[in-house]
């Protein structure tokens, strides 16, 4: 196996373990944000109380996010010095503004929020997990630019200054505002909000099918199965779309990789579900005629660049990014279904919380959201291969020449190792707060009496005397 | 104040922040072994961090992608060439995590007192391992001409490097002694008093030993010193806040004793870098191969960028940790919530 592959391999490896928990945190952080602000609009408790239970999730999917976060930070400087070298003028600034303006924003009050339950009042709680949230919808911003940046690069010069060539900025504007980054954000965020909304169904669906927090369960479905549902429906007919027209204008040939276009043409069909032939170069499955022509250029006639129109050795690995583009689409697809349907029992027929199947589709959804997430993860990026930066420095070019293939093949041991204990842990902690459920509804004197303006809270001051700390 | 300066200073600022704050938190796992006798303890010292660590530690990720922005070649040049050693540094730093998040989660004992000896060993080994790899950096490096070096496990653990180690180690748990007289109660609170004056001792020998050692046998920092005789203000103002930090100490006066504690930790890492600036990675290949703050920077273009994104971000972050830190300030309550 070359060197490069296993740098890939452990790059691949730890950034998809990773990317598992930023986007339950956004999503979750999104819901976190609702039940506050309805714990803030009306005295009912159960709002509060949802907020909490849902916070000591939040907690121990941040701490995944953080641990796994780290290892990211590095590694670009431990397996790819030559792209940290090219790139760092542009790519670590990215870096470090997260750094500066997100994980202190974060870091700062996830504290805060955490203790939040026992310490601040409603106003005051919302108002910290509002700043925690924001910190990783910035994380998001920053790192998307970043990636972004390496999918369509823009706002630099390349020169030699006597350490090798290096990629300098000549406006941060440009570089920060490619033309992929609007369309490649929302359509993440949108995944993102998705995955929060499926964890909550999840858990909500579960309880229902044990007959457990049954009210609450049923409260928790109200806000996430509608938000689930426009958000699905969205993200395949807006977002999405958006995303797949970025990257047939910019980057055509991982369009015609992703479609399983070999050949140019007129009239080119969008394949639903089947194969790819490497060594014929043909794709066969379910197809619709004319139809990828039509959503590229609104008309059937409109001529799709076929993988023919370029190098060799600019293809991307067809066979792959065809099955994990493909996997995707499907999941949205069924998204949108499972959310119309769950809907559709809900408000017509009245008994969604009695049909049993129906629950056990929604304790899975958060597997599948996972799935679709990662799959397009992986189509974006597997799908810029050969290059690590567009059509500027190969990924062949980028890793670290002092590093063996042996010391990279012993930490890839580590890391599953590793990986598969914290992944683990995490399933077996997530489960036991999960079964252990809600904790008991607080009384609206004990939460009204919580400090809930900034002078109270710094003072540890509760509102009645009696009350609060 | 040029540019490139501006950004070893601040880059010393970063490194000072992420050990004046995550420092005591190490420095509360290392100590923890010796201080705590039972399960209220160990969750005393877990619950004395418990709000701050997770901040205390994004520092270490600020480090790392200032030095990519700022100093790239650097970035590539020492993570790349410390492979082995990056690597074990970030399993550590992920096995502390989860046992600080994992141990309240079962009552079972064995369980516990599993996770408490991986927090121990953890905050132990990353404070060995980055003492280690400040010694190898002030040391200097085999960098070639094409500014990559590849130093095995083995290789950098020489007795200079391993003697930062150690007064890593003394430090970091003074520092956290003294963290710790401020948030815990009862007999952990008599035997940390007990233990704080000791460590103060072991610290001040360590650190002046390291100290003579790093100017008698060091020749580039020495001369540095030499020729710019007024950085030696560094090092007489660390002196000056360490013996402070001693008297306070014996006054009982700890809230003032962990603000001089943190001030003399700040110096000792401006008596580093003053010693080495203009230089970030010595080659000890050829000097001609030395990564300096004028070859392995960014372009003007991109610092200029960085300078703005700082002075618009790091006044919020002293307002969040500053709130942070009064928000949680007294001493530690245990309730249901807590670890």
């Amino acid at each position: 196996m070359s060197t490069e592959l296993l740098h890939r391999i452990q790059f691949g490896l730890t950034i998809s373990f990773h990317f598992i928990f930023p986007p339950m945190s956004l999503g979750l952080g999104l819901l976190l944000i609702i039940f506050g602000v309805q714990s803030v609009r009306s005295r009912d408790p159960k709002w509060r109380q949802l907020a909490m239970f849902w916070t000591k999730v939040y907690g121990l999917i941040f701490a995944m996010g953080v641990a796994t976060g780290l290892v990211q930070e590095f590694q670009f400087g431990t397996n790819w010095s030559m792209y940290s070298r090219y790139v760092g003028n542009i790519f670590g600034s990215l870096l470090a503004a997260e750094g500066i303006f997100a994980f202190m924003l974060e870091g700062g009050f996830l504290g805060l929020m955490l203790a939040g339950g026992q310490r601040l009042g409603n106003k005051l709680w919302l108002f910290a997990t509002t700043m925690v949230v924001a910190g990783a919808t910035f994380s998001a911003t920053w790192i998307i630019m970043a990636n972004s940046w390496m999918q369509t690069p823009q706002g630099f010069e390349l020169r030699d200054e006597g350490r090798g060539t290096q990629a300098f900025m000549t406006s941060f504007r440009e570089v920060v505002f490619t033309p992929s980054f609007g369309p490649r954000f929302w359509h993440t965020m949108v995944a993102s909000w998705m995955i929060g909304c499926s964890l909550v169904m999840s858990v909500a669906a579960f309880y229902l099918l044990r007959r457990r927090h049954i009210e609450l369960s049923k409260t928790m479905m109200r806000v996430a199965l509608p938000l689930f549902t426009v958000l699905a429906i969205l993200q395949v007919t807006v977002f999405g779309a958006n995303q797949a027209t970025e990257v047939a204008t910019n980057q055509p040939e991982k369009l015609a990789a992703l479609e399983g276009v070999y050949q140019t043409g007129d009239c080119v069909p969008m394949t639903i579900f089947g194969r790819t032939d490497p060594t014929a170069q043909t794709t066969s499955g379910l197809q619709i005629p004319c139809m990828l022509s039509l959503l590229v250029g609104k008309s059937p006639s409109t001529k799709v660049q076929g993988l023919d129109d370029f190098d060799r050795d600019t293809w991307p690995n067809v066979s792959v990014v065809f099955q994990t583009y493909h996997l995707m689409i499907n999941l949205g697809m069924l998204f949108v279904a499972i959310g119309g349907l769950g809907c559709l029992l809900w408000w017509w027929k009245r008994k969604l919380w009695e049909q049993r199947w129906m629950l056990w589709i929604f304790v899975s959804t958060i597997v599948l959201a996972q799935l679709a997430t990662l799959t397009g993860w992986w189509t974006a990026e597997i799908g810029r291969q050969p290059w690590i930066v567009w059509q500027l420095l190969r990924t062949s070019d980028a890793y670290s020449p002092n590093v063996s293939a042996a010391q990279v093949a012993t930490t890839i041991g580590m890391f599953v190792v590793l990986y598969a204990i914290v992944g683990g842990v995490f399933l077996f902690l997530l489960d036991k707060i999960i079964k252990a459920g809600p904790p008991e509804p607080p009384s609206v004197d004990d939460i009204e009496s919580l400090p809930d303006t900034w002078s109270e809270a710094f003072q540890h001051r509760s509102r009645v005397s009696g009350g609060g700390r | 104040m040029e540019l490139n300066t501006l950004w070893f200073v601040l880059y010393v600022g970063i490194i000072a922040g992420y050990v004046i704050l995550d420092g005591f938190d190490l420095g509360v796992g290392i100590l923890s072994p010796f201080i705590s006798r039972n399960d209220r303890d160990h969750r005393m010292l877990l619950n004395a961090i418990g709000p701050v660590w997770d901040g205390n530690e994004v520092w270490l990720v600020l480090g790392g992608g200032a030095l990519f922005a700022a100093f790239p070649l650097v970035y590539a040049s020492l993570f790349s060439g410390f492979y082995m050693a990056m690597m074990l540094v970030l399993l550590v730093l992920i096995l502390r995590t989860i046992a600080i998040e994992f141990r309240s989660q079962r009552h079972s004992t064995r369980w516990r007192t599993t996770w408490d000896w991986f927090f121990f060993a953890s905050s132990l080994g990353i404070t060995v391992l980055l003492g280690v790899a400040l010694g190898n950096v002030i040391r200097g490096v085999a960098i070639d001409a094409d500014a990559n070096m590849s130093v095995n496990l083995v290789d950098l653990l020489n007795p200079y490097s391993l003697a930062v180690g150690v007064a890593a180690v003394a430090m970091l748990s003074l520092h956290g002694g003294i963290f710790l007289t401020l948030k815990v109660d009862g007999d952990l609170l008599t035997r940390v008093e007990r233990l704080v004056p000791k460590l103060m001792v072991g610290f001040f020998v360590v650190m002046t030993g390291l100290m003579a050692w790093t100017l008698l046998l060091n020749s580039e920092v020495a001369g540095r010193y030499r020729d710019r005789v007024w950085i030696a203000a560094f090092p007489v103002l660390a002196l000056i806040a360490a013996v402070s930090a001693w008297r306070l100490i014996l006054r009982r006066n700890y809230l003032s004793a962990f603000v001089a504690s943190a001030t003399m930790i700040g110096l000792l890492l401006a008596t580093v870098g003053a010693g080495m600036y203009p230089v970030l990675l010595p080659s000890s290949t050829d000097a001609a191969y030395d990564l300096t703050v004028h070859n392995a920077a960014s372009a003007p273009e991109t610092l200029t960028v960085m300078t703005v994104i700082a002075v618009i971000g790091i006044p919020f972050v002293f307002i969040y940790t500053a709130g942070v830190y009064f928000f949680f300030r007294g001493r530690v309550v245990l309730d249901e919530e807590s670890y």
